[in-house]
């Protein structure tokens, strides 16, 4: 399908996109962006419905290879088409991880079976992916984990968990690191493992949150058998390969991948302080001197973080900075966030108290609540630190326990047991 | 303990993404300036101008500066200025982060925004007895905009010309005018008729009175400016009479852009200086560098340090292609490093500990700068109030 466009120049790319477009993906609302569309419960069947009709169009994969069912043409055609598609409803949820991130990790270090099953399903809709790194037993210290896959002939056994895989229950494929040699030092005896996730043994749970949301579960693996054929690079050597699907996570965070289609939010973009200036409206306070200064400083993080990410992204792919310079960026979202939601509250007075069904203000109440998560999720600022004043100014690496030293003579947590049973 | 050192990198695309990707052509002013001001004024020769020099440096070494192209970047090549890259502010900024590094002394920003003002809306009488030698480094002016009590912006100016003999009589107060009184022309802000207007001024007019005030800084030196029936002919107008917002608005852009290019020079210095400073420095047997409470300190700086360059960038390059957004840019950049340079230089002086508040240590003298520059066109917070009026508020 894709071999007539190899060579097609990017501008009439784009126009043949447009028309495409407009005759084949659902228009968006006035005001509403695919961010908020993908909170809606039968999202995900509809997002692989459009997949399968980008797919279809000739229009999915627009930077992959040909010969794993995309297009293989430039940045520069998977940009126009992007930006053609920002007023329709695009299956974003396919974006990240599943094409910016497992797609690349497996082109990089898949087998030619791997790649050829997976990709071109990807790509058609039907394979929809994700990350199982972290494990509950352990956040920060992700090659400290403690999941175990136990070789048995043409199989390995897994047991344990992870947490904080999104969208787990409506995906169907995971990359998952586990524990294949306890002997070796924490880095070496790591294996990465393509799991299907809907199988005996595997039990998905949905973790609500403080506010409500439950898109992040827990997975707990009881005696899953996965076959060897699915080793994604060598066994006992997934830090590797875990190691190049972070370096792909940080492109596809800093927007930086070819790999992406539509985009999420697109259409919004206006920030917090715009956001905080109608409410102070709302609530007949724009006059007030400090909540003015107040809203004002929202704006001014929300455009320094903009900026921030422009200088970073650049700096990095001229080698001004190192690759680890992208905590910058990070660390920069989650305090300034931190600060919003506390400004927040700081603009809707007593309305954090209690409010009318519906009132702007009540979102802020309640979004409060959340304030930390920016500065966990992905790394918590401590570790973002430790990475920029030891990677960025080269300060002196803090003491590890375990370096160099047999995993199992390392002190560590135990693996969480099973829901309902004791301790968790 | 290798580290991570600045390496600047050429610039091959056809528009600067960010300032890390400059011209040769940049990076040889940039160069330049630096030795230059390596040669002619470290800081401990700052120190010296401090007490020895009435204005805060020796008229012939600014002369060498404007030599170097300090004076012209923001002047139309037929006026006899010219930009080294097509963008002069972003080559400027480039010189105003220099003399930051090693808080050089110098009226950068009030002769750039009076040579601006008058390449732009100046007369030929203008260009060719002040502005020809303000660009030559010979001569001096000062921008006359705030009053006491006034916050840097129109709604504050109270001045008055009042139309007389053909030409204007004014009266007011002008402070604080850096530059005043090393000044020979001041560009006046004041109201005909209620409508903003500016005027060119000899320093030395009967009825002006410049009162040096005592300056945070240094070498940098303010002033009050009385304008008592200073009478003018109807030649001194630079621009439309009544018809200077526009004007005025667009110099106080280029100021402020200059100034937070300033500051972040001044910064990046002293953050480098404590950075090494905490390799150097042993306690309980090892660096100060090897304590995570500091190295998160030190995180927390560098990010504060690069978020301040992006700002001050994205600001210049905003007000330099006459941006939509080229207001909200540099109050958002004024905002932010007028906060953070100074919050940042008092971290400095906290990770060196006692010698950090004594006088032979350097870090006051950046500190200083940084505060008059925080203070001089606009502080965060009236900037941030021109923010809340851009958001509809």
């Amino acid at each position: 399908m894709a071999e007539s466009t190899a060579t097609e120049d990017v501008e009439a790319f784009r126009l043949r996109a447009r028309a495409w477009l407009a005759e084949n993906m659902p228009r968006l609302a006035e005001g509403v962006d695919n961010h908020q569309i993908m909170v809606e419960d039968e999202y995900a069947v509809r997002a692989r419905q459009l997949q399968r009709t980008l797919f279809d169009g000739g229009f999915a994969g627009i930077c992959f290879p040909v010969e794993y069912g995309g297009l293989g043409l430039s940045r520069a055609h998977q940009q126009a088409f992007t930006q053609e598609s920002i007023p329709y409803e695009m299956p974003v949820v396919f974006n990240t991880p599943t094409l910016s991130i497992l797609a690349p990790t497996l082109m990089d270090f898949g087998t030619e079976e791997q790649k050829r099953r997976h990709i071109p399903a990807m790509l058609k809709g039907e394979e929809l992916w994700v990350q199982f790194l972290s494990e509950p037993s352990g956040g920060s210290d992700l090659a400290g984990l403690v999941t175990r896959a136990t070789r048995d002939g043409d199989v390995f056994i897994l047991n344990g968990s992870k947490i904080w895989s999104s969208g787990a229950f409506r995906a169907d494929y995971a990359l998952c690191l586990a524990r294949t040699n306890w002997h070796a030092p924490k880095h070496r005896g790591i294996t990465c493992f393509i799991l299907k996730i809907h199988q005996p043994g595997i039990e998905v749970q949905q973790i609500k949150m403080v506010n409500g949301w439950n898109e992040f579960c827990q997975e707990f693996f009881d005696d899953v058998a996965v076959p060897v054929e699915d080793v994604v690079g060598e066994i006992d050597d997934g830090w590797t390969v875990a190691s190049r699907l972070l370096i792909h996570e940080r492109n596809a965070v800093g927007g930086a991948s070819p790999y992406t289609s539509g985009m999420a939010g697109g259409s919004v973009g206006r920030g917090i302080g715009a956001h905080l200036a109608g409410v102070a409206r709302d609530l007949g306070r724009q006059d007030d001197p400090r909540v003015r200064q107040l809203v004002a400083e929202c704006r001014v993080l929300d455009r320094v973080g903009q900026q921030l990410v422009e200088r970073v992204t650049t700096g990095i792919s001229s080698g001004h900075f190192p690759a680890p310079a992208g905590s910058l960026p990070r660390l920069f979202a989650a305090t300034s966030g931190e600060r919003n939601f506390d400004i927040g509250l700081e603009v809707i007075g007593a309305h954090a108290a209690g409010w009318t069904e519906g009132e702007r203000a009540g979102e802020l109440a309640r979004a409060f609540l959340m304030r930390q998560g920016g500065s966990l999720g992905g790394g918590s600022n401590e570790m973002q630190r430790n990475i920029i004043s030891e990677r960025v100014l080269g300060m002196p690496r803090e003491f590890a326990a375990d370096k160099d030293r047999p995993f199992d003579e390392v002190l560590h947590n135990a693996a969480p047991s099973r829901p309902g049973g004791a301790g968790g | 303990m290798a580290r991570v050192g600045r390496g600047g990198t050429a610039a091959t695309g056809e528009e600067a993404a960010v300032d890390l990707q400059r011209s040769e052509d940049q990076e040889l002013l940039r160069e330049t300036t630096r030795k230059f001001l390596d040669t002619t004024c470290p800081v401990a020769t700052v120190r010296e101008w401090a007490d020895k020099e009435p204005d805060g440096y020796p008229a012939e070494w600014w002369r060498r500066g404007a030599e170097l192209g300090w004076t012209s970047l923001l002047v139309a090549e037929e006026d006899g200025g010219g930009s080294v890259s097509g963008h002069g502010l972003l080559d400027l900024v480039l010189v105003a982060e220099e003399l930051g590094r090693t808080v050089a002394p110098g009226p950068l920003v009030p002769t750039n925004v009076v040579a601006a003002a008058l390449s732009a809306s100046g007369n030929e009488a203008h260009k060719a007895e002040v502005l020809a030698p303000i660009l030559a480094g010979e001569s001096v002016a000062a921008w006359c905009l705030a009053e006491p009590g006034g916050r840097w912006s129109a709604e504050g100016v109270a001045a008055t010309a009042r139309p007389a003999g053909g030409g204007y009589v004014l009266d007011g107060v002008k402070s604080p005018v850096e530059a005043a009184a090393a000044a020979d022309h001041l560009l006046v802000v004041a109201r005909v008729d209620g409508a903003l207007t500016q005027f060119l001024v000899p320093r030395h007019a009967p009825g002006v009175h410049v009162t040096p005030l005592d300056s945070i800084d240094l070498v940098r030196r303010v002033a009050t400016v009385e304008l008592d029936s200073v009478a003018v002919d109807a030649s001194a107008v630079v621009g439309e009479v009544g018809g200077a917002a526009d004007d005025i608005e667009r110099q106080l852009q280029l100021a402020v852009a200059v100034q937070c290019a300033h500051m972040v020079g001044a910064v990046d210095a002293m953050f480098s200086v404590t950075l090494e400073y905490s390799f150097d420095r042993y306690t309980f047997g090892r660096p100060l560098a090897s304590y995570q409470a500091l190295k998160h300190r030190f995180a927390d700086m560098k990010l504060w340090l690069e978020a301040c360059h992006a700002t001050a960038f994205g600001a210049a390059r905003a007000v330099d292609g006459g941006s939509d957004r080229a207001a909200e840019y540099v109050s958002v950049a004024k905002s932010y490093i007028g906060d953070k340079a100074p919050a940042m230089l008092s971290d400095c002086v906290q990770l060196h500990g006692g010698i950090g508040v004594t006088w032979d240590h350097d870090l006051h003298l950046y500190i200083r700068r940084v505060v008059l520059e925080r203070s001089l066109m606009g502080t965060p917070e009236d900037h941030r109030e021109r923010i809340a009026v851009r958001l509809g508020m």
